[in-house]
């Protein structure tokens, strides 16, 4: 197994996957901004659709379900990233801060 | 006989540039305190997902991968750092305290990479015995029309609500 014979295999694409979930739930449980959170969901989507494209590519008779699927979950994610940044916005006009645990009060 | 015994490593090479940006990228999203660097660690992040994905023969997706998530996600980001607060503010914990959810964040995280990582290199993945459609653009053309064409409309839909409801959001108290 050669170092630079890496891309033929679908083995190095999952530990990077997995690494790159990893590294999102550590940023969710470490940041402390709204946006730094919402970076790190990113990330984690990022691993899901690396998996999905890699699993298609090697293990799968149609290789084109998995790269559709994919472009699902790219146009969800910008979707999610519009909400959350407006929801952002107006939760820094309200509380002049977007730290998580400032945002404790409820008013309804 | 390979006419041009370079190009094994010149190939291999660039994916492993590839890996290496991911990785650099991904680590440089969570560990910077500042929330711009952050969001240039995902945009590197990015960019080496996208080789990535033209290893894996998607090259329509490497691009849209450049295109949504650099080119809209990122910028979006960079927009609203803008409006809001820019910088990561100070912790207001104890040192003891940062340092013992640190070591569980770390652990939670290194626990899911090695068992995912164990579970992919060590399952059974079966073999296709044929693949029955190239992954060219014009297939994925065909079957975003044809197949998953009702998901296709669905996405648009979607969109059009998100973008109407981030309108909304972010307009309340405007004239305050």
């Amino acid at each position: 197994m050669n170092l630079l014979h890496l891309y033929g295999q679908v083995d190095i694409y999952l530990v990077i996957a997995a690494f790159l979930l990893a590294v999102g739930i550590y940023g969710l449980i470490r940041r402390r901004t709204l946006i730094g959170m919402l970076i790190s969901g990113e990330i984690i989507f990022s691993a899901a659709s690396l998996n999905l494209v890699a699993l298609s590519r090697f293990h799968a008779p149609d290789p084109v379900a998995g790269q559709v699927f994919v472009l699902f979950i790219m146009g969800l994610a910008a979707a999610e990233v519009a909400i959350a940044l407006s929801i952002i916005i107006a939760v820094y006009r309200n509380y002049r801060s977007i730290k998580a645990n400032e945002l404790a009060d409820l008013n309804g | 006989m390979n006419p041009f015994p370079a190009s094994d490593l010149i190939v291999g090479t660039v994916f492993l540039i590839c890996v290496a940006t991911t990785v650099a990228g991904a680590l440089l999203a969570v560990l910077t305190g500042r929330i711009v660097r952050s969001v240039c660690g995902l945009a590197l992040c990015c960019i080496g997902i996208a080789g990535l994905y033209y290893f894996l023969h998607s090259p329509f997706l490497a691009l849209m991968e450049i295109l949504v998530y650099i080119g809209a996600v990122c910028v979006t980001i960079v927009f609203a750092v803008m409006l809001a607060e820019p910088d990561e503010p100070a912790p207001d914990e104890t040192r003891g305290a940062a340092i013992l959810w640190s070591g569980v964040a770390l652990l939670a995280g290194a626990a899911i990479c090695w068992g995912l990582s164990r579970l992919g290199l060590q399952g059974k993945w079966p073999v296709p015995v044929a693949q029955v459609a190239d992954s060219s653009v014009k297939s994925i053309g065909i079957s975003l029309l044809t197949t998953y064409s009702m998901a296709f409309e669905l996405i648009s839909l979607v969109l059009f609500v998100a973008i109407l409801g981030a309108l909304a959001t972010a307009r309340t108290g405007r004239s305050k």
